[in-house]
């Protein structure tokens, strides 16, 4: 049997006007629930990158990670110069030279490392993750990526631990104490080379997900390098 | 009398082994390569296929007659969809980890030719009834599948079933590794295959 056309158009208009009804009530109904997951899981990015890890004893949960977060972490804002912002916490920052950084602590005020946020784009996406360097503001302790739409398989890797893993150790400025940011090469770091210092191997099939990797890295870094110049200066006073 | 008449049976249960969505049809192998590392993965996966292949197979059979037939792959496509979209949605909210492993995997579940060839073989002849057994035969015929390849895979691949440690640490210091193969794709392939095999010698199918 052939229906009208004006049968057809009003079906499928019935359709999609029920269908998508639903997904937006779902999508409004479900939005509270998925942005508490999102900042959890940013907090908990935050750990990763500064080396904190899940422990048998204390499983981290969606009830005590806030809790894990505000006990081991604290944060500050800076501007574009490296010196402090008074008064401006990391959730409400307006100015876009301003940045966020998140420390962790051996003891009462003694820094165990920083961890600062990265961003920008890969092959299809933006990626979005957490860098930490120790207290000597040189040395990379952790980097994590918490959302991308890069391939499984592919570029999708970077959020592995075979990948981020290699970052650990690795220094961002060289021997004149100039920044040269963390490069991803293609195939593996040949460990005698001098240039291994800040170099880690990269992901195959993923070579535009790697230069995107390695050009935001380096902008980021650039836009912090103000904060770790002093802290490097005071660490060496 | 039977919870279920004798043909109703038929129509939840042969999917599950004699005519098998993925070993005997060979639909949705990709996302049986691609969720089956580990088990948990698997499960998940499992349920949100069986609750989309029986959702749209009774939906689709209660509008089957109010279908226009020349737009209905459209109009099934977009039934799919939105269930997918809904599973998704769900798994974000409630299983949010569980959800960033499977990425995009969940949102494939709209391309899997199972879904949309029970819709278009079955549910768009039969009662909403009988379709939604078609819908959950299929899904839980492709879901075994999935669990006992994902079972192989993380034994094999990382020495653990639903992430707790099978074999002892006395093994590893003993000189056994974990096979790496198992967690790629290409385990999943191998294992895959052996299943198809014994699968087909015991049904006793033969291919045209």
């Amino acid at each position: 049997m052939q229906q009208s056309n004006t049968y057809t158009l009003l079906f499928t208009a019935i359709v999609t006007i029920i269908l998508g009804f639903m997904l937006s009530l779902a999508a409004t109904s479900l939005k509270e629930r998925q942005e508490l997951n999102i900042t959890i899981d940013i907090k908990k990015n935050i750990l990763r990158s500064l080396g904190f890890s899940e422990s048998d004893d204390e499983p981290w949960t969606q009830n005590n990670i806030q809790d894990i977060f505000e006990r081991n972490i604290k944060s500050f804002v800076v501007d574009s110069g490296g010196s402090k912002v008074p008064g401006v916490s990391v959730d409400n920052i307006v100015q876009t030279d301003q940045y966020p950084v998140y420390c962790s602590h051996i003891s009462e005020g003694v820094i165990d490392g920083y961890a600062i946020p990265i961003s920008g784009k890969g092959l299809w996406s933006t990626l979005y993750g957490y860098i930490a360097l120790e207290a000597d503001g040189i040395t990379v302790k952790g980097i994590t990526f918490y959302k991308h739409g890069e391939t499984p398989g592919l570029g999708g890797e970077v959020e592995k631990e075979w990948f981020t893993s290699n970052f650990v150790g690795k220094r961002i400025v060289d021997n004149n104490g100039k920044l040269v940011s963390i490069e991803i090469i293609k195939g593996e770091v040949d460990e005698l080379s001098p240039e291994a210092y800040h170099q880690v191997d990269g992901i195959s099939g993923a070579t535009m997900t790697s230069k995107g990797l390695n050009a935001f890295l380096k902008t980021d870094l650039e836009k912090y390098e103000p904060f770790f110049q002093r802290i490097r200066k005071e660490r060496t006073n | 009398m039977s919870l279920l008449s004798k043909k109703s049976t038929i129509v939840l249960t042969d999917p599950l082994m004699n005519n098998n969505p993925i070993t005997l049809q060979v639909l949705g192998i990709c996302s049986a390569l691609a969720v089956t590392v580990k088990v948990d993965t698997a499960i998940v996966m499992t349920v949100a296929v069986v609750f989309v292949l029986s959702m749209s197979n009774t939906i689709i059979s209660l509008l089957r007659n109010l279908i226009p037939a020349r737009v209905r792959i459209i109009v099934m496509l977009t039934i799919i969809a939105s269930l997918v979209i809904l599973t998704d949605q769900v798994l974000r909210a409630y299983m949010y980890d569980m959800s960033k492993q499977l990425s995009v995997f969940v949102g494939l579940i709209i391309t899997n030719c199972i879904v949309m060839g029970r819709a278009e073989a079955f549910a768009m002849q039969n009662k909403p009834g009988k379709s939604f057994l078609d819908g959950l035969g299929n899904g839980l015929g492709y879901g075994i599948i999935l669990i006992v390849v994902s079972i192989f895979r993380e034994l094999l691949g990382s020495g653990s079933l639903y992430g707790f440690q099978i074999i002892p640490s006395a093994f590893y210091e003993a000189g056994y590794v974990n096979n790496g193969l198992m967690v790629l794709s290409p385990g999943a392939f191998i294992i895959l295959g052996l299943i198809i095999w014994a699968q087909r010698t015991i049904t006793n199918v033969e291919e045209d």
